[in-house]
């Protein structure tokens, strides 16, 4: 079953070179489809306790890599379903001009951007599934190889400027992480019967952790190399600044992708160590870090989106606050954990709706600038209406689950006693409530634009993949199903809740 | 042999320094190509027990790769492209070398400082190691051409592996084979990419991207 769930999506970017546009566009779906089944049925099965194993422990998920395996799957399979419908728009237009600059431009081949993207998707299901470190380590950096060519998809000086940035700050972090790994290594290293040698790594230490056999010195300098060799990836401040980059520059599908389900696996690599930190008696420390990062993030955000004209920008910077907040939450621990999981899943879900949504705007005005938009509700119903209630969802407004998992967060800090964190987590979310609603209802309201010459109609494959998102988002808000719950709540155990 | 290790741990520390001092591309890559030859030599030379199979698999492994593949693939780009021989340093010479030895200086106090894992670390490994990585650190911000960042990639690389060193064991030789696997397609996809940064830009000097800020 795990063999299938990560050779399908490797197998299939393998073959994506065979001719004709629409046997690769239906390929990459069957692909979706079968990677969400099978995942649906590994979360299943480690839903009941039975944990799939495969490579002699090499594969062995358990309730934590579950949940973000479910994200990655699902955001897979709205942006397959997006993917097509953008493909064949792009197949369509005779000039391709660079936004910024106006220079003409080419796109990569269709074949392997698609292969690339199933290669990306097997990388972040290897990362999920995997209790190795090293093997984890070794997914983590398969992203970034595999998602380089996305960026770089649509040919021009601003996407390449973007790509080399991404590919040199994210290539140096995870090095630094994989050093961590190495202190880790160290840190357990007991000539008698080294911890790591087995495949399911993360078991081992945990034992070892927490029989005492570790030296707390060593273990403390690897998770500070894991939290900022992992978190550059993840794009926590101030190691973040390929972000904003990458994210704008990338085709909206694969900036949904990015943020949506990569950084999540950024944050996995880190919740791992945290795990073993704690069973370490070290959870004090990696918690105080994980809460300093948070709110740096946070704030960091904060003062980049007040003033952000750019809209592609701003929700970058916004996934920078909400990794800040799952940092957070991770460290705050107790009840804030659950709530951190649960905004994991709803951030997902609302931000990758947020970026096809604005790769629609995008498409009919060919501007970054929020200042040239205006009239969305009218010019684009459908995307402006989208448009509209993504921001709510992800400013944490009611009735939306962002707000339940930011208000369950906020319980948690005060039944930790952390007053300042608190000032601090409820005035960063405030102003960028504030910062986010001025360029998102400037681009609502008014009157649509006369300039504006691009001829464009809402088609099925641009709306109904952010639709069906930001309606699970809003369900999740009145309901959270007891399965889901319960599965949160065990991802959560995991992590000390 | 154990006097042998130690002498190609000081040669590693002394290509690290002559790296920051020097300001000629190929020279950057010859000296990486020295750096991945000397790896290779210190696997050869077991700490513990004897040369086992899979350590003279991995030896190979990095030679062919680290000491042979890599600097050729990048003179390979080097004269493809044209490239200028000078690396363009931002922060001129005197800057890196003088930040290398800080380096050295800290590394070797950390050295002292730290207790160590009951006796893992030969004397000098664990200074040369984290020199190795920031004066590879170094090259990446320093330099302004995309391929002296890269060869910076590679040398930070190989810092981390040095520290690997002494925990290399045969049933962990897979993972080393993996990372190697990682940083061979890691170079690969920088190499397409400096390509591409060729032909949009006319040059590889990374100073000229701008375009993206808030």
């Amino acid at each position: 079953m795990l063999e299938l769930l990560l050779f399908t999506p490797l197998v299939a970017g393998t073959v994506m070179f065979i001719p004709g546009a629409w046997p690769r566009r239906i390929l990459l779906l069957l692909t979706a489809l079968a990677h969400i089944t099978l995942a649906s049925t590994v979360f299943i099965q480690v839903s009941a306790n039975n944990n799939p194993v495969a490579f002699g422990g090499l594969l062995e998920p358990d309730d934590l890599g579950v949940v973000f395996l479910m994200i990655a799957s699902i955001l897979f399979l709205a942006v397959t379903f997006y993917s097509i419908g953008y493909l064949k728009q792009e197949e369509k237009k005779e000039v391709r001009r660079d936004i910024q600059k106006g220079d003409l431009f080419t796109n990569a081949p269709e074949a392997r951007f698609l292969a690339c993207l199933c290669f990306f998707v097997a990388a972040m299901t290897l990362v999920t599934v995997t209790p190795n470190l090293g093997a984890l380590w070794v997914g983590i950096e398969v992203t970034t190889l595999a998602s380089a060519p996305l960026i770089y998809f649509h040919r021009h000086r601003s996407s390449m400027e973007a790509t080399w940035k991404y590919l040199m700050i994210c290539s140096v972090g995870i090095a630094l992480a994989l050093l961590g790994n190495i202190l880790m290594e160290v840190a357990f290293h007991r000539s008698a019967a080294p911890a790591g040698e087995g495949m399911n790594q993360l078991a081992a230490f945990i034992k070892t952790g927490a029989n005492g056999g570790v030296d707390p010195l060593w273990l403390k300098a690897s998770f500070i190399f894991v939290l900022v060799g992992y978190g550059t990836k993840m794009g926590l401040a101030p190691m973040h600044t390929w972000l904003p980059d990458a994210h704008s520059q990338a085709p909206s599908m694969v900036s949904g992708l990015l943020s949506g389900a990569l950084l999540n696996c950024a944050l996995l690599g880190i919740l791992r160590s945290h795990q073993v930190m704690m069973a370490a008696g070290l959870g004090g420390f990696s918690s105080d870090l994980l809460v300093f990062f948070g709110l740096l993030s946070m704030v960091t955000a904060m003062v980049f989106i007040v003033g952000q004209g750019h809209y592609k920008r701003l929700l970058a910077y916004s996934s920078v606050e909400h990794m800040g907040i799952l940092a957070l939450a991770c460290g705050i621990g107790g009840s804030a954990i659950f709530g951190g999981m649960l905004h994991a899943l709803s951030h997902s879900l609302t931000k990758c709706m947020l970026f096809l949504v604005a790769g629609n705007i995008l498409t009919r005005y060919h501007t970054f600038s929020s200042h040239d938009v205006s009239g969305l509700r009218q010019d684009m119903p459908l995307s402006g209406a989208l448009w509209t209630a993504g921001f709510l969802a992800i400013v944490g407004s009611p009735p939306f689950s962002l707000f339940v998992s930011e208000f369950i967060i906020l319980k948690g800090i005060f039944a930790n006693g952390c007053i300042l964190t608190a000032v601090v987590y409820l005035s960063a979310l405030a102003v960028i409530f504030v910062g986010m609603s001025v360029p998102v209802l400037r681009m609502v309201q008014g009157t649509p634009s006369h300039d504006v010459t691009i001829d464009y109609h809402e088609s099925a494959y641009s709306v109904l993949p952010p639709a069906v998102l930001c309606l699970a988002v809003l369900c999740l808000g009145f309901w959270v199903p007891d399965w889901l719950a319960a599965a949160l709540n065990r991802a959560a155990a995991l992590l000390g809740a | 042999m154990h006097s042998l290790f130690q002498f190609i741990i000081l040669l590693l520390l002394i290509i690290d320094l002559v790296m920051l001092w020097s300001g000629r591309m190929l020279m950057l890559i010859r000296l990486s190509a020295v750096q991945g030859c000397l790896l290779a030599a210190l696997l050869l030379m077991p700490l513990k027990g004897p040369l086992t199979m899979e350590l003279a698999l991995l030896a190979t492994a990095v030679f062919l790769l680290k000491g042979i593949g890599f600097p050729i693939f990048l003179r390979h780009i080097c004269h493809k492209l044209g490239i200028e021989p000078n690396v363009k340093p931002r922060l001129g010479r005197m800057f890196p070398m003088l930040a290398g030895l800080v380096c050295l200086a800290f590394s070797l106090w950390l050295e002292e400082s730290i207790p160590h894992a009951q006796g893992l670390f030969p004397p000098l490994l664990l200074p040369v190691a984290l020199t190795t990585l920031f004066c590879g650190l170094i090259l990446v911000v320093g330099c302004a051409k995309a391929i002296a960042q890269v060869t910076g990639y590679l040398v930070a690389e190989n810092g981390i592996f040095i520290l690997g060193i002494p925990l290399i064991t045969s049933g962990s030789v897979w993972f080393e084979l993996s990372i190697l696997l990682d940083v061979f397609a890691a170079i690969f996809v920088m190499a397409i990419a400096i390509n591409h940064i060729n032909s949009t830009f006319d040059s590889i000097d990374v100073a000229r991207f701008r375009s993206l800020r808030d």
